[in-house]
């Protein structure tokens, strides 16, 4: 029997979900530019979250004085191809491989994010906070859901916000949307100003929310898997077990998951 | 960040409860990572008193107790060597859980004696690790709880320390004051006031500064110090290394204590020199490159040229903002010290911390910023602790530079807060909040304070507004469809292909993997790949240097480790990027399959085989139909080396290449550990051609009533020739009639050679005539036929077999 693997699967259930509120699939290239990683979302070069990104840096041949290449720490330099290329008003996703230099227990070098950001001439947090209640519930498959936005800080969004989903764990066992305890799923914002500037937007015309969750992470949350380092194995035990039928194919009507 | 509630406390006034701190700290975007509250944890232990006292009957070192508690008089046995009558003990009741032992106490019997309950020690409770016996209070009433006497009596350890993470745009919160501003702007209290003394100076500092002109305008624009004479530097007083060690800091003397203080008090970083040690004027200038300094920490660093230093006559005496040297600290002989209270440049400093991997409480709040307008009141704030402290007399300040103007003010726009937060926050609470941060509003344009560097734009005041007024009360609103009624399909051409590709695999039995897109630089080689344009600069290990070229190498290496593993027969696949460049976008989608192994397990019909090259061949054909590839390819053998030179093929459109298949290269397989026999495919997904136009409407059916004709045909060929030129061939000797060509038999291998010649084989094909004009005669049937072997003999060099 042939799988599809859990973190296709999850980019599917994503596409499905948000493709329903009108958001497209856009992507990026994986090596980019120090200016779509990071100065172009408001990270300028001696900014500490530049410090904090853990980054793979690309190999410069001698000569060459251009600022290395990185592998993108993260999806969000899509948000600004997202907007140099499609313009706005503007709704997309942008699901993906990331890399960041980190491994242990719980990171591995590379993961996946998934990106999302609308912008329109009236769009507000409030909006965001709505999209991410009806993607949670959505992916999560449960009657309903309750998000808690905290204040933090992102340099591409302003106000930003990490959002909080109410569960319990008892017995080891996750349960979405209900019990007493709050688990950190996502950071999100209103786009800031100089992001959109960046990308040829007018901020004093348009406006904004981004948002950035990691896949596997979704996966293992709502799949019950345990164990990130195992998702890029391979092992076959594994993909069996995890996998997906093909004609496991997610959509609305049907539901996500069998 | 970590402080206790005490030192909070120092600098707001407040009533709330520390769950009530802590809700708010998180929900202000100062998120709370862990609180350690001693008091908690030792709520359930009681005070009592030990009555009377006595041997225990059947061991030596036992005691057998009568203790009063607030449950009447009650039985211990305890083993400690100072339970007497008389003292004032902790009682753990039975059912009570003691931290420091991990034990529940239940009433039991300790050799023969009944014992209800047990008297602490330190360690016991976590206090300390205190325990040669068990604790005995100065005061204490029985049945008061013990964290309420600890409360009154050692407020050090009831204190509980709180550790939050600061987001890097929030300087000001690496000192309690900012902590407690936004606590009190939240609502939570009020900021008490800070007076700033005014020192007088007694006389002239003896020691001048002076900054290199290189510096003045960006390094450094501040640097301000005065020396204080006569002091004595011993132990810090009981609070204030209460307060250093509550949060993990080592004290080691008042001078160096003081500083300490004000850096987490205050975010206002200090450094104090021994005046006796100090030669001639300090220079803050540019290092010449090569100078090396013994920091405090014990290390010594060279400096590279334009690194940031202080230097005396003897040469560098501190890296400037970031660690002071070890020759010129302050000891407990220091009787004078020098005071230093300077403004550095955050990217100087982050430059030069980074250059020189030293992670200092000073450069993290130098790089982050701190408020330069608080250079001189903090140089005189501390100067006062000095002198409360240590004693001394103070000198005038000496200084070079001056406080670096910040001043800047940004538009409150009250209805674009509205607009982007999506709560109704009015105007007046906007301004109140903004004034609470310590923001000047003028009319409608707002003055940041100068300990908020982050403050640039009319962005960041909406985002103040939102967390004081609290996201966690914002409300979801929905977001509008873009359009009425059913949504419009998202996904491009490619992405539906990418998905079609995949969901094909898994049909065929492929187990789709995941791998990293980086692989080691012998694999890539391998494959055509691994020179330094893909080259990842500073990979994590050795396996992780190279982005992938291809992703069979990854499922090769995978179909290693399930073969170690016990697993023989495989069908792994990917779908994902592979790099053929380094700059961005130089990265192509491919969907590769790898089969190792046999087709099935073994079964009772004998129907297992080796997987060869038609099985890969026919699954790469199958997921090019679902691309909708076109039917017509060609074939050529023109494969990368990775290949197997005979069992391979191309799957092209003239120059455009749709997919490789074929047995992977048997010196491939053996350099990355694999058994085969394996074969695989790659489908280049982007190449296969889109439709022109794209239609749901299909071409109209042309079907005949005329009777079509199967004719059969067999050759004799050499062995190597590919049955697709003969089925080419046949296809081509009447486009019009001839509706399709296939193969049916094959006869190889000895048995073959000794009927048919040494070298030889000999293919059958089918072909089937679709007349639409009108019924085929012999005649034509015939005509065609001959066209067919001539076609066929001329393009294979064969002969018809007789």
């Amino acid at each position: 029997m042939g799988t599809i693997h859990p973190v296709s699967q999850v980019m599917e259930e994503l596409t499905a979900i948000f493709g329903d509120m009108g958001f497209a699939v856009a992507e990026g290239p994986q090596v980019e530019s120090d200016w779509y990683n990071f100065d172009a979302l408001n990270i300028p070069p001696e900014h500490p979250a530049r410090q904090e990104h853990d980054t793979f840096f690309m190999h410069r041949a001698e000569g060459d004085d251009r600022p290395p290449h990185v592998l993108r720490t993260h999806t969000s330099p899509v948000q600004i191809r997202a907007m140099m290329e499609r313009g706005t008003p503007l709704r997309v996703i942008a699901p993906g491989r990331v890399y960041r230099m980190d491994m242990d227990q719980t990171h591995t070098p590379m993961f996946h994010q998934v990106e999302g950001i609308a912008i329109d001439r009236d769009i507000s947090m409030a909006n965001l906070k709505w999209v991410l209640e009806e993607f949670c519930r959505a992916f999560f498959e449960v009657p309903s859901v309750e998000l808690r936005f905290r204040a933090s800080h992102f340099p591409f969004t302003e106000p930003s916000a990490e959002v909080d989903i109410r569960c319990s764990w008892e017995g080891g066992q996750l349960k979405i949307g209900e019990g007493d305890k709050w688990m950190e799923i996502l950071g999100s914002g209103m786009v800031h100003p100089k992001v959109l500037a960046a990308a040829g937007v007018n901020p004093d015309e348009w406006q904004g929310f981004a948002f950035g969750m990691g896949i596997d992470r979704l996966a293992m949350l709502k799949y019950g898997i345990p164990d990130l380092r195992a998702f890029f194995e391979s092992d076959l035990r594994w993909l069996r077990h995890y996998g997906f039928a093909a004609l496991d194919m997610p959509d609305l009507p049907g539901g996500l998951s069998r | 960040m970590k402080f206790t509630l005490s030192w909070l406390k120092d600098h707001l006034d407040t009533q709330a409860s520390l769950d009530d701190i802590l809700y708010a700290l998180t929900d202000l975007g100062l998120e709370v990572e862990d609180v350690t509250d001693r008091a908690a944890k030792l709520a359930p232990f009681t005070i009592a008193k030990v009555l009377h006292a006595e041997q225990h009957p059947d061991a030596d070192k036992l005691r057998v107790c009568r203790v009063l508690t607030d449950e009447g008089e009650k039985q211990i046995v305890c083993g400690a060597p100072n339970a007497r009558a008389g003292i004032t003990v902790v009682l753990c009741k039975p059912g009570t859980y003691v931290p420091g032992i991990d034990t529940t106490i239940s009433v039991g019997k300790i050799r023969g004696v009944e014992s209800h309950g047990m008297m602490a020690s330190e360690r016991e409770l976590e206090l300390s690790d205190e325990h040669n016996g068990i604790i005995e209070l100065p005061s204490g009433e029985v049945g008061e709880r013990f964290s309420d006497w600890l409360a009154k009596n050692r407020p050090d350890i009831a204190d509980p320390m709180i550790h939050i993470k600061i987001t890097p745009n929030r300087p000001d919160a690496l000192g309690v004051r900012g902590i407690a501003r936004d606590l009190a702007a939240r609502g939570l209290g009020r900021l008490k006031p800070l007076d700033i003394p005014a020192i007088k100076g007694g006389f002239p500092s003896p020691i001048r500064v002076e900054i290199d002109p290189a510096l003045k305008a960006k390094g450094c624009p501040l640097f301000a110090g005065r020396l204080i004479r006569g002091v004595k530097n011993g132990p810090s007083p009981d609070w204030l290394q209460q307060r250093l060690t509550a949060i993990g800091l080592r004290p080691i003397s008042a001078l160096v204590d003081i500083t300490n203080f004000f850096t987490f008090a205050l975010n206002r970083p200090l450094h104090v020199f021994d005046a006796a040690k100090v030669h001639g004027p300090l220079r803050i200038h540019p290092a010449k490159g090569g100078e090396e300094l013994l920091a405090l920490d014990g290390k010594t660093y060279t400096l590279r040229e334009g690194m940031m230093v202080i230097s005396d006559d003897n040469g560098p005496e501190s890296l400037a903002g970031i660690m002071g040297g070890e020759v010129s600290g302050c000891t407990e002989a220091t009787t004078d010290v020098f005071l230093e209270s300077a403004y550095w440049d955050p990217i100087t400093i982050a430059t030069t911390g980074r250059a020189l991997k030293i992670n200092s409480d000073a450069r993290y709040r130098f790089e982050r910023g701190v408020d330069p307008a608080f250079t001189l009141p903090g140089l005189d704030l501390a100067t006062q602790m000095i002198l409360d402290l240590c004693g001394g007399e103070a000198s005038d300040v000496t200084m070079d530079g001056a406080v670096p103007d910040v001043s800047r003010a940004y538009r409150l726009n009250p209805a674009r807060v509205i607009s982007l937060v999506g709560m109704d926050i009015p105007e007046t609470e906007q301004r109140r909040t903004l004034e609470a941060l310590g923001f000047t509003l003028s009319g409608d344009m707002a003055t940041p304070p100068t300990w908020r560097p982050d403050i640039l734009g009319e962005a960041d005041l909406v985002e103040e507004v939102a967390r004081i007024a609290s996201l966690t009360k914002l409300e979801g609103k929905p977001l509008r469809r873009t359009q009425a009624g059913v949504p419009l399909p998202i996904l491009t051409p490619l992405q539906q292909r990418e998905k079609a590709a995949r969901r094909t695999l898994a049909a065929l039995g492929y187990n789709e993997c995941v791998t990293y897109s980086f692989i080691d630089q012998e694999a890539a080689t391998l494959f055509g790949g691994g020179s330094d344009a893909v080259r990842v600069d500073n990979p994590i290990s050795s396996e992780m240097t190279h982005l992938r070229p291809d992703l069979l190498p990854g499922l090769l290496r995978a179909a290693a480790r399930n073969q170690a593993r016990g697993f023989a027969d495989l069908a792994l696949c990917e779908i994902g990027p592979a790099f053929h460049g380094g700059e961005p976008g130089e990265q192509h989608l491919q969907a590769t399959g790898l089969l190792v192994g046999h087709t099935a397990p073994r079964d009772p019909y004998g129907s297992r085989r080796p997987v060869d090259v038609f099985d890969a061949k026919a699954d790469a054909e199958a997921i090019l139909a679902a691309l909708n590839a076109p039917a017509r390819v060609q074939i050529t053998r023109k494969v990368a080396a990775w290949w197997h030179p005979g069992r391979s093929g191309v799957i092209g459109l003239g120059p455009n290449t749709l997919a490789t298949f074929g047995e992977v290269h048997p010196r491939i397989l053996s350099a990355l550990g694999v058994k085969g026999p394996a074969v695989a495919f790659t489908i280049l997904v982007a190449n296969v051609p889109q439709p022109k136009v794209k239609t749901p409407t299909r071409p109209a059916l042309a079907i005949s009533d005329l009777q079509a004709v199967e004719r059969d045909f067999a050759f004799v060929v050499d062995k190597g020739v590919e049955a697709l030129t003969a089925l080419n061939a046949a296809q081509g000797a009447d486009k019009a009639l001839i509706e399709s060509v296939r193969l049916f038999d094959q006869f190889t291998g000895e048995k073959a050679e000794s009927q048919m010649g040494a070298g030889k084989k000999s293919i059958a094909l089918t072909v089937r005539l679709q007349p639409t004009g009108k019924t085929l005669t012999e005649a034509e049937i015939e005509a065609v036929s001959a066209k067919i072997i001539e076609k066929v003999t001329k393009a294979t060099g064969g002969t018809l077999r007789g």
